[in-house]
């Protein structure tokens, strides 16, 4: 292997998630762990839900990282514990996300009340920066999103929801 | 039986379930009251594919004959499914499937919140990671049966009458059988009773709120642990497999 542990993970932590290109599979979480063997390379990801398609992606774009780099046999580990969680999100991808017109994930984890939840949580428009946001729907676009809407600006926008 | 075949079998109960009602809910694509909830909808198809193939890999992985998540998925009859009745229950209307996702999302909630400590590691990461998206699949689901059983004199009907139809099939989310007294036995599965007081709770609290009666539990269907189940789920698995079927080992 011509590589290190270090510059592999550097080369798959410049990879895009498909869906919200601004962040990286680093910044997300969802990279977990390289392992260099003397006849291959073990990758392991963790999906972020356990439907979500951009997996298959990210996978595909794993392979071809290191294939550019000439490193062909890689395998790929998913593992499912610790479970993913938005908390894991950096800081930085957090404000990349509000630039882009995401609102990133309040701190905290999943909300605590599984029913009925008070709704306390303040989710700012990530357009006017306004806190007198509602929300309109807990599934949104993707599994990892949910439908607000601005009151100020009257703007509809994606949370990125806390799982 | 071995503890490797019950784990199989375990794996495929809760697998097919979340299978079956995915592909349940992606009939809603685009048939959505509002945009909104079809959107949901399939948000929630979604994640109970993803669930499903989780534990249909790990029941493929367990038997090391080679079979895949989608052998599991594509190439099994009828009777060799042993999702929940309620699970195959069809849509009907909103509410109709509001009430069957509710009662099943309860008995996810709390199935994974108390497998999550399985001794079976992939269990328990599964039931984990799981937790976390039944939690949204099961408040959503709640505060649908409260607008409508708390809303107009229609809605209140229509929701009434969607519980009291399918309550019959609610039984069988509990049943055990030797899978379960060897599993518990190993510290793999858990007690169905347990399940069932935190699920009467559940349900109690959200159709109290909701204005609704609990139905008294009287004859309840039986069968899906031994692979029996009503018409409606060759019909759906009729429509699923039909493309694997006929063109074998597609690729696209």
């Amino acid at each position: 292997m011509n590589y290190t542990k270090e510059q592999i993970w550097k080369f798959l932590a410049e990879i895009p998630d498909p869906e919200i290109p601004v962040i990286t599979i680093e910044e997300l979480g969802v990279l977990r762990d390289v392992e260099i063997q003397p006849e291959k390379v073990i990758v392991t990801i963790t999906p972020t839900y356990t439907g979500c398609p951009a997996m298959k992606l990210f996978e595909d774009e794993i392979i071809l990282a290191l294939k550019n780099k000439g490193i062909e046999n890689v395998e790929l580990k998913m593992v499912y514990s610790p479970a993913w969680t938005t908390d894991w999100m950096t800081e930085k991808a957090r404000e990349k996300l509000t630039q882009y017109g995401i609102a990133p994930p309040v701190k905290g984890t999943q909300d605590k009340g599984v029913l009925f939840s008070s709704g306390s949580k303040v989710v700012k428009c990530p357009r006017c920066n306004s806190e007198n946001t509602t929300l309109k729907s807990q599934f949104g676009s993707t599994a990892c999103k949910a439908l607000y809407r601005c009151n100020d600006c009257l703007e509809p926008f994606d949370y990125f929801k806390c799982i | 039986m071995t503890t490797k075949e019950a784990l199989i079998n375990y794996c495929l109960r809760i697998g097919d379930t979340s299978l079956i009602l995915g592909q349940r809910m992606s009939e809603w694509c685009s048939n959505g009251p509002v945009l909104e909830e079809d959107i949901a909808m399939t948000n929630i198809a979604l994640d109970h594919i993803g669930q499903a193939r989780t534990m249909l890999t790990y029941a493929g992985v367990l038997e090391g004959k080679g079979r895949t998540e989608d052998d599991f998925a594509y190439k099994r009859n009828e009777r060799e499914f042993y999702n929940s009745l309620l699970s195959e229950r069809p849509n009907g209307h909103f509410g109709d499937t509001v009430v069957r996702n509710f009662l099943q999302s309860a008995y996810f909630y709390h199935l994974y919140t108390a497998l999550s400590s399985s001794k079976d590691e992939l269990i328990a990461a599964h039931a984990a990671k799981s937790l976390k998206e039944v939690t949204y699949h099961l408040r959503h689901s709640a505060e649908w049966i409260v607008r409508l059983g708390d809303g107009t004199d229609e809605s209140k009907n229509k929701v009434q009458t969607s519980i009291n139809e399918i309550w019959e099939y609610t039984g069988n989310l509990f049943e055990m059988n030797d899978v379960d007294t060897l599993l518990i036995k190993e510290g793999i599965a858990i007690n169905q009773t347990e399940i069932k007081s935190k699920w009467d709770k559940t349900v109690d609290e959200v159709l109290e709120r909701a204005k609704l009666i609990r139905p008294t539990d009287a004859y309840m269907q039986t069968g899906s642990l031994k692979g029996m189940h009503s018409e409606y789920l060759g019909h759906l698995i009729a429509e699923m497999q039909f493309l694997p079927r006929a063109y074998p080992d597609a690729k696209w």
